[in-house]
């Protein structure tokens, strides 16, 4: 029984690692920006590039900054979910337009509904890679005092939003 | 015949010009873009995950080249540069990870493995040792032994296995 017993313990070891491992999406790349200030930044707003948008602009208010393009396809499916959750008023949300065609954005913004209280254009995608931004979408939560809480890899659905967001939205704003 | 030649010599130039442009940065300072080839052949893209970010054609890889480049220009040493990247991005970005107490099991784990097999081989085979009964020959044996040695043998063993 011995015989076997230590290559079978020795095997099912390997197999529940594999099966942890199988479980892991390698393209959730964990970050380290969680519980670190945002970095702070000052780009154009995309509706009037005259005026300028900063993150210390939302100090005080617990905000989504979503990170989005019009050129990628996850964000459309996202949108509508963005839509609905600005709608619902739980949580303002505030947009990073990366590297993207402004007219593209604006149109898509007129014809589907804008869910942002403000826009940010980062036409070079340098404010994107001070968040660590490896893909479009990703949203950061970020409290009142300015430190992100959480980060969402690729789209919101409305499951995340009920499951994730809110809860931890309604934690931050006690 | 000769519009088709000659449209096709434009484009050859066309797109020889284009690629120069491309190619411009490295003309620079070849010295400079062999830094930052260096540096970016020990980072990860984030996009492709299983290639380095000198390899990635991934429009980010770029991008982080790019400020690879620039840094590098504003004087920045590699350990900042990787400080920058690491902030950003973590450790992921590293294909080398650093030594450090989360990263032990990862660094020291194959020695631990070997130490762990060394052990259990020598305990093996101390143990299958034991087994081979070391007891000296009894007289009987012994006579038998010498005989053999002799050659003036006469057990029918012996004869036995020389027919056989």
């Amino acid at each position: 029984m011995s015989k076997y017993g230590i290559p079978l313990a020795i095997f099912v070891v390997l197999l529940i690692f594999l099966a942890i491992g199988l479980g892991h999406d390698p393209h959730e790349v964990p970050s380290p920006l969680i519980n670190k200030a945002a970095p702070a930044f000052q780009l154009p707003q995309l509706q009037d590039p005259a005026k300028s948008f900063s993150a210390a602009d939302v100090r005080g208010k617990v905000w989504l900054l979503n990170v989005w393009a019009t050129w990628c396809g996850p964000c459309r499916e996202e949108h509508p979910v963005l839509v609905e959750l600005a709608r619902s008023g739980a949580v303002p949300i505030y947009g990073l337009d990366y590297k993207d065609v402004r007219d593209d954005a604006l149109t898509l913004l007129s014809q589907e509904g804008n869910p942002y209280v403000l826009c940010a254009s980062d036409a070079d995608g340098r404010v994107a890679i001070d968040y660590g931004v490896y893909g479009v979408p990703e949203t950061y939560l970020i409290d009142r005092e300015g430190v992100i809480r959480f980060k969402q890899v690729g789209p919101l659905t409305s499951e995340s939003v009920q499951k994730t967001i809110l809860p931890l939205v309604k934690d931050l704003n006690k | 015949m000769k519009r088709l030649a000659a449209q096709i010599v434009f484009l050859f130039l066309a797109t020889a010009a284009v690629w120069a442009q491309e190619a411009r940065p490295a003309a620079d300072d070849p010295v400079l873009e062999q830094r930052v080839m260096a540096l970016s052949q020990e980072l990860r893209c984030l996009v492709c995950q299983n290639e380095t970010l000198a390899d990635s054609r991934a429009d980010l890889a770029n991008d982080l080249r790019n400020q690879i480049r620039q840094q590098m220009k504003a004087g920045k040493s590699d350990k900042e540069i990787v400080a920058f990247l690491t902030d950003r991005y973590g450790d992921f970005i590293l294909y080398r990870p650093p030594v450090r107490p989360a990263t032990y099991l990862l660094w020291f784990g194959p020695f631990l493995l070997m130490v762990g097999g060394l052990v259990f081989l020598f305990r093996h085979l101390k143990a299958r040792r034991a087994l081979i009964s070391d007891a000296p020959l009894s007289d009987d044996e012994r006579r038998r032994a010498e005989e053999l040695l002799r050659g003036t043998a006469t057990s029918p063993a012996l004869v036995d296995r020389k027919t056989t």
